[in-house]
């Protein structure tokens, strides 16, 4: 908006205007907003909160608390690929666990963290709507059943070329 | 020219979970080199998973299915002659004939895997819109009559009566008025929601635009969580058709209303399924739990009159509003206040995985063998969990319980979502009761502290009974703890989170005792 250049100049971030304006610069869009920034760049840094707080008209705190709430967000950047582990009930009872320790030694990543190299980031999720199918991982936006650490390592192949 | 055989390939993403894409691609590769002419059309799943891919060619009408089948089988199937019905190891005959599938009764699901999900005219073919096209020309207080008559309950886990909510909000004066489909289906064993986004989106539409004329609301959100990503898009894409065939809009099928539908991403928050979160979360903020009264259907979305209703309980409106079964046709199904028919999910350790839409009133027994074929490993099955992590762990002596909402609650379990999780003997039932305070610690909203505090100490407190530490003090700290949380928690997370708690101590004894059951 060409009245806020002098307050907000420096704060300006083109990315962040062109993904506000996707949604008409609604505050009540800020979920798909973020899901939209944090697609683009791997992460919701700190200096995207002030820009944000400003095209969205509200303040950096709400940003902020919404952030930290939602677990698909993150402040500091997560891996190129994302491969997301089912930890619940329907997945435990066919081997989740056992799952879980084969793909952390075999991408030597630990659950909840990111590859050192940027690659991969390994989370815990708690269902993927693949029960009948278990375990389920995400690997991207590709789904997996009857997963094996050998399949998501293949995926997780795919996805990066 | 002869007409291209048609096979039908899923392309629900529990199917492309386990290769049904590269079985759609060497399908159409390995016939274009043999010079046979192929049409592949895409269907959702018809939820018999253990069979999945499940690919079905169209023979004259019917629908012969090979499942599952490899990439490796392909060759095999054209030599063997699949194309025209011929016996192979992965032949199960006719779709519609297999066991699994014959003894069901599907109205929510009936077009789930039999149609091409995004085709708006394959869905009016199979008797889609005419639910719309009835509400269209009925007094809004004549589709909540029916709806009330039809005896439908919430499907998302409370089993409140539609029809009543949808009453409170048509009374409403205020506008704008707003209806909410909770697509957030957060209950580990349960599918069924992502199941039919996938494979009849248009149901979901036709069924939340009844509720917009029958209450007056014009706008209406779908709330879908991020780790359904083909579900967002066919929900997305769906939209975008009935909008532009008319379905949505300024005008529906030229009755002077207006509805139209926006989707909504979730971002990862189990307690965005609780519906005052959901709305908090459609308001760009923090899924918080709001304090009750008021209701959403006074002060909902942004504080407006608002209808919040799972998606299996909009997605069988439509049915009820249409001739086929109608309002009296769906009450007549079930078992007296469980009316209709309810989508179980069979879940986990489980040898035929799947969706069974069945009447309310079948034993969980029946589900779990009859259907389920009992334990995926082949061993004795010990427990069955009900109604995602919330829900009690039903031990085998218990099996002949009927499913419905009030059976269940007598030996203090409940239906939830619907999804049926099994457990064979290996299971540790002590390991399962931390994990579900541990979850609740994770997926808590943080607002009252019987919830907060409560879960992170019952985890603490299951680790030392599993350790062997002051285990029967500590068995009465877990009820103390239970108790609070039961008593004092803001909404059903913390309420009900000493449910599979209490019901795998009450039936599992043994795994709790100083010795970890470990003999
Ligand atoms: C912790 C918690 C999680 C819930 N998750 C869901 C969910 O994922 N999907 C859903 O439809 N209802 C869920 N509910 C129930 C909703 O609060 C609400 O009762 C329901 O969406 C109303 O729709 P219905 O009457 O059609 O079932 C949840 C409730 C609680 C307490
Ligand atoms: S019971 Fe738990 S989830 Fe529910 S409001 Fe309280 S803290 Fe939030
Ligand atoms: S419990 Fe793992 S996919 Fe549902």
């Amino acid at each position: 908006m060409a009245n806020s250049d002098s307050t907000t100049g420096s704060r300006a971030d083109e990315g962040v205007s062109a993904i506000c304006a996707k949604y008409d610069n609604r505050p009540d869009a800020l979920i798909e907003i973020l899901i939209d920034l944090q697609a683009e760049r791997g992460c919701i840094a700190d200096a995207d909160i002030a820009p944000l707080a400003d095209t969205l008209n509200l303040s950096r705190a709400e940003i902020h608390g919404v952030r930290s709430f939602y677990s698909d967000f993150s402040s500091a950047p997560k891996g190129r690929v994302s491969v997301k582990l089912c930890r619940a009930e329907a997945c435990k009872s066919v081997g989740g666990d056992a799952l879980a320790k084969a793909v952390e030694k075999r991408l030597s990543v630990q659950l909840g963290h990111t590859s050192p190299s940027g690659d991969v980031s390994l989370e815990e999720v708690y269902c993927l709507g693949n029960c009948a199918l278990a375990p389920a991982a995400l690997v991207g936006d590709r789904l997996l059943g009857r997963a094996t650490a050998d399949k998501i390592a293949n995926a997780i192949g795919k996805s990066k070329t | 020219m002869t007409h291209p055989t048609i096979i039908w390939v899923p392309c629900d993403s529990a199917a492309r979970s386990v290769g049904a894409d590269a079985v759609a691609e060497t399908l159409a590769v390995e016939a274009a080199e043999r010079g046979v002419s192929l049409e592949i059309r895409r269907n959702g799943s018809r939820g018999l998973f253990w069979l999945e891919p499940l690919i079905e060619v169209d023979i004259a009408g019917q629908r012969i299915g090979y499942g599952p089948v490899d990439v490796s089988d392909i060759p095999a199937l054209f030599e063997a002659g699949f194309l025209t019905g011929k016996p192979h190891d992965r032949h199960v005959g006719p779709v519609e004939e297999i066991d699994f599938l014959a003894r069901q009764t599907r109205i929510t699901f009936r077009r789930c895997g039999l149609i091409s999900p995004l085709d708006t005219n394959d869905y009016e073919s199979h008797g889609g819109w005419a639910g719309l096209k009835r509400a269209a020309i009925l007094p809004p207080a004549t589709i909540v009559e029916e709806v009330t008559r039809s005896g439908l309950r919430g499907r998302g886990g409370a089993g409140f009566p539609a029809g009543i909510k949808w009453k409170t909000v048509l009374g409403e004066q205020r506008t704008p008025k707003y209806i909410c489909c909770n697509a957030d289906e957060g209950d580990s064993g349960s599918y069924a929601d992502r199941m039919l986004m996938e494979g009849d989106p248009f149901t979901l539409i036709e069924g939340m635009a009844i509720a917009g004329l029958a209450t007056g609301a014009e706008h209406g959100f779908i709330y879908l969580r991020s780790e359904y990503p083909d579900a967002i898009a066919t929900m997305n894409t769906a939209i975008a058709r009935a909008r532009t065939a008319g379905y949505l809009g300024p005008d529906i099928l030229g009755s002077g209303k207006a509805f139209d539908i926006t989707l909504r991403r979730g971002a990862g928050a189990y307690i965005c399924g609780e519906e005052s979160a959901m709305l908090d979360s459609l308001e760009g903020k923090r899924g918080e739990v709001r304090a009750k009264p008021p209701i959403p259907a006074f002060s909902g979305l942004f504080g407006q009159p608002t209808v919040v209703n799972n998606v299996l309980t909009l997605a069988t409106v439509p049915m009820i509003l249409s001739e086929d079964p109608g309002p009296e046709g769906y009450a007549a199904l079930g078992e007296g206040r469980s009316a209709g028919t309810q989508p179980f999910q069979l879940a986990g350790n489980v040898r035929r995985g799947g969706l069974v839409e069945a009447p309310f009133g079948l034993t969980l027994r029946q589900l779990v063998e009859d259907f389920g074929g009992g334990s995926l490993t082949g061993r004795p099955l010990r427990a069955v969990q009900a109604g995602g992590p919330l829900g009690a762990y039903i031990p085998v002596s218990q099996f002949d319980t009927p499913m419905t909402y009030e059976a269940l609650a007598e030996i203090g379990a409940m239906l939830g979502h619907g999804g049926l999780t099994l457990f064979d003997d290996n299971v540790d039932m002590a390991e399962m009761a931390q994990f579900a305070f541990e979850f609740c610690a994770e997926e808590s909203c943080g607002k009252c502290t019987p919830c907060r505090v409560g879960a992170v100490r019952g985890a603490e407190t299951m680790a030392k009974i599993r350790s062997g530490d002051s285990v029967e003090d500590n068995l009465v700290l877990i009820e103390d703890l239970a108790e609070v949380m039961v008593d004092g928690s803001l909404c059903a997370m913390g309420g009900l989170t000493p449910m599979p708690v209490r019901s795998a101590i009450a039936h599992f004894p043994e795994d709790f005792s100083a010795d970890g059951g470990k003999n």
